[in-house]
């Protein structure tokens, strides 16, 4: 029983650090047809900035707002700046956002050294918590929630804003936007600034959890990839589900197979790809 | 073309004047052209555009590794069946692979070759788990630096010759076709799928050989050789150096090695500096450094004339 | 033999039958046209010839083979070609690679991947001529992504021809094109040997009609006239057409 209630809700959990992620990577490249290898670098300097600021003052709500903030301004300026130079050429994109990856790796070393950086988890939270008798962290709890919360609020504006109502056309079409009048390039560097707050807030929530050292990036964006991937591109709730799938299946996997992790993650990918080849909930 | 004959007589004749590490930086240079050629087939040619490409080099590495060490089958049967391993993989893969379209076909290749990177590093009784293989040693005859350079550049000069006759027969019309316009490549007859299938295998045998001369470089593999991170390696260089124009690749491979070795040993910020380049290449020459000087060369002569 | 016989020809998706019961044989040697409102099913007709959807019921014959379920390729190499209403070519390649490309499509050639294509005489002769029959030889060298308009929809046509088609289906040629260059368009068509049967479809019912020996009119998924291009001008059959439309498109309903 123990088993079963700490696993799922480590599954659970991961999860919704992962949507963090999943929903703003699968939303740039739905809109913007934007293959964001930098993605991780967003929960990587999240992380980063958000332990620097709680180490300076003592503090987690501040940091954390700084490091969501920083890295929406940085999310902005990277598109208005650079990508939208670059419109559908995927392949550049890649590239430009491959070398953004290395230079934000390599900033990220300069500054913060080689040794994981173990940040706090906010005393507010810390704690265990009883569910059924079994003893559980309530900081992942609260990550849990945080997520779900975030998942319905990111759905309802979607379905029932004229903004979402924007962002839903825009991913139907994104030629159509320009058409009625809509100011496209605002909206780009609003959504990508959007998608890389929301890694950084992964990167400061999840950073207690999976901890954040150089390389960190690398694995996280690559994860991400996969829950998109599995998800459908461009698709909000399929990366919710996805994020679950995924979450769940790693950590069943690591209980059951140790040796085997990342082969419990991309195993089913790709039986899931095999059989529907655009992922669960995307479209060709 | 003429240019190309030259550098490499060139490189033949001052061989014997080089150190052994300048040799092995060269013999490394040509490996790397080898595999970024194989990816052009497959990403510039086909417009198949795969994050998994070092499965294959690293597959075939694995497999002549093995039965090298662990079967004791000689240099002459171990290589070539390395490269029947990657093949045959290739064989397989892609048949779930190509059902999917461009974008998925990204992730998929990527998914692959991360399954077989993850069994490299689990399965340590087998592949040696994260220390990987090591104590291969060449045969004799080509033991030292100069002897497999010339190895190498001997294979070099074959695959290029092959591919270069794959890109203009009109099999490799058909491929840029397919690159261009499926749907109208159906329209006019073409099995289409049949060609990306086909290369698909041709990508993944000269990824292979690569991967066997890698092997007997470094006389060891380990699972770095099937990581994401070569893959986005040798994308890179077929990228930067200009895809779909197979000499594009074998600069870009080039420039990767020189930029590697050497940026690394004036700063500690060598990965920035190439992140940086990236960036620079993107923006300004997105069609590859090798099209961006040809251009730059039309421009001219047009200007003169 | 007939080089194309539709029987009971229908296509559903997502809810819209899209192609109700259609029945069409043409004859060798003709020019047909299909004329009908947006969404009378002209497209999806083509779609459902060609290959690229499949009928929920009914056959085709493409001269004389059952191709009802048949890939797209396949029914290229028994003589179909087809050009699309949105230009379809190999952008970044020049007009004589595209025309290569088209050429080496049915020829025993089309795998050979040990010699080049400068070798291949007969594929370099086909293309050459080709394009000097149409006029597009002082392009030859030019990337199709740079070409006008205009010249791109006359080599979306050409390319068809590449393969020495029997059967040619042609989805709004004139499409985006200026009075001018529709004469034009329709001068290539009517220059076309007898030896290929073409299928138009056309929203231009004044080119419609020059081109065409007979007409088939179609409105919501079903053929609702057939006959020459004289007998489908008269007002009863072209109101049925055009019912509900505003005058606007090239026939004037009469009320």
């Amino acid at each position: 029983m123990t088993f079963w209630i700490v696993n799922i809700l480590n599954g659970l959990s991961l999860a919704m650090i992962l949507f963090l992620l999943a929903s703003g990577l699968t939303l740039a490249f739905g809109l913007m047809r934007i293959v964001n290898m930098a993605h991780g670098s967003f929960y990587l300097l999240g992380a980063y900035l958000a332990f620097s600021a709680m180490q300076a003052s003592g503090y987690f709500l501040p940091g954390a707002v700084i490091a969501v903030m920083a890295a929406a301004a940085l999310g902005m300026a990277i598109q208005r700046l650079l990508l939208s130079r670059l419109h559908k050429q995927e392949l550049s994109q890649a590239l430009l956002t491959l070398g953004l990856l290395f230079i934000f790796s390599d900033i990220a070393f300069w500054i913060w050294g080689g040794n994981p950086v173990l940040p706090l988890q906010p005393a507010l939270f810390s704690g265990t918590v009883n569910i059924f008798g079994v003893p559980y962290p309530f900081y992942r709890l609260f990550l849990i929630g945080v997520g779900l919360l975030l998942a319905l609020l990111l759905w309802y504006s979607l379905d029932n804003t004229k903004i979402g109502a924007i962002i839903r056309a825009g991913l139907d079409d994104e030629e159509m936007l320009r058409g009625i009048g809509v100011n496209v390039p605002l909206l780009f560097a609003c959504v990508f600034a959007l998608a890389a707050g929301l890694a950084a807030l992964g990167g400061v929530l999840g950073g207690p959890l999976l901890g954040v050292f150089p390389g960190a990036d690398f694995e996280v964006v690559l994860l991400a990839f996969v829950v998109v991937t599995v998800g459908g591109l461009g698709s909000i709730a399929g990366a919710f589900w996805a994020s679950l799938l995924v979450g769940l299946i790693d950590n069943f996997g690591n209980a059951w197979f140790p040796q085997l992790s990342l082969f419990t993650i991309f195993l089913p990918m790709i039986l899931v790809l095999a059989v529907r080849p655009t992922g669960l909930m995307g479209r060709a | 073309m003429v240019a190309a004959a030259a550098v490499i007589l060139a490189l033949a004749a001052g061989a014997p004047a080089l150190s052994a590490y300048q040799l092995d930086l060269l013999t490394q240079m040509l490996t790397y052209a080898i595999f970024a050629m194989s990816l052009d087939i497959l990403l510039g040619y086909t417009g198949l555009p795969s994050l998994g490409h070092a499965a294959y080099f690293g597959l075939a590495a694995y497999a002549t590794a093995i039965i090298s060490l662990r079967l004791s089958v000689p240099f002459a049967l171990a290589a070539p069946a390395g490269v029947a391993a990657s093949v045959i993989a290739a064989a397989l893969f892609n048949l779930l692979a190509l059902r999917t379209s461009r974008g998925y076909y990204l992730m998929i290749t990527l998914a692959l070759s991360q399954l077989l990177w993850s069994l490299a590093v689990s399965w340590t009784e087998l592949t040696g788990g994260d220390n990987g293989l090591p104590g291969l040693e060449r045969p004799g005859a080509i033991a030292s630096a100069a002897g497999f350079f010339y190895v190498t550049l001997t294979v070099f000069i074959v695959s290029t010759l092959a591919l270069s006759v794959l890109v203009r027969s009109p099999v490799g019309y058909a491929l840029k076709g397919v690159r261009e316009n499926e749907g109208r490549m159906r329209a006019l007859g073409y099995d289409v799928w049949k060609y990306k299938y086909f290369a698909s295998l041709v990508a993944a045998l000269f990824a292979a050989i690569a991967g066997e001369l890698f092997l007997y470089l470094n006389g060891f593999v380990s699972p770095s050789a099937l990581s994401v991170t070569v893959s986005a390696q040798v994308l890179m260089m077929v990228l930067v150096g200009a895809a779909g124009t197979l000499f594009g690749p074998i600069l870009g491979a080039v420039m990767f090695v020189l930029l590697q070795y050497v940026v690394s040993s004036y700063t500690q910020r060598w990965l920035f500096v190439i992140g940086f380049i990236y960036v620079i290449i993107a923006l300004y020459a997105p069609q590859g450094v090798l099209a961006f000087l040809a251009e730059r060369l039309r421009r001219r002569t047009r200007r003169a004339a | 033999m007939n080089p194309l016989v539709i029987r009971n020809l229908s296509c559903s998706f997502g809810g819209v039958r899209a192609l109700d019961n259609v029945s069409l044989q043409l004859e060798p040697g003709e020019r047909r046209a299909i004329i009908g409102t947006n969404g009378a099913g002209k497209t999806t007709l083509f779609n459902v010839i060609n290959g690229q959807l499949a009928p929920s019921s009914g056959k085709i014959w493409i001269l004389g083979e059952d191709a009802t379920y048949a890939p797209i390729h396949r029914r290229a190499a028994l003589g179909l070609g087809r050009t699309f209403q949105i230009t379809s070519l190999f952008p970044r390649l020049s007009v004589l690679d595209n025309m290569l490309v088209a050429v080496a499509a049915l020829t025993r050639f089309h795998f050979v991947f040990w010699r080049p294509v400068a070798a291949h005489a007969e594929i370099i002769a086909r293309a050459c001529e080709t394009l000097a029959r149409w006029n597009l030889w002082d392009l030859r060298d030019q990337l199709v992504g740079n070409l006008s308009y205009g010249m791109q929809r006359q080599l979306e046509i050409v390319l068809a021809l590449a393969g020495s088609p029997k059967l040619l289906l042609l989805d709004e040629p004139m499409a985006g094109l200026s009075a001018a260059e529709t004469h034009l368009a329709s001068d290539i068509i009517l220059q076309l040997e007898r030896s290929v049967t073409v299928l138009l479809i056309e929203h231009d019912l004044a080119a419609s009609f020059r081109i065409a020996d007979r007409v088939t009119a179609m409105a919501e998924g079903r053929v609702v006239a057939e006959g020459t291009p004289d007998e489908i001008r008269t007002d009863a059959t072209l109101r049925r057409i055009y019912k509900g439309a505003p005058a606007a498109s090239g026939g004037a309903v009469r009320g």
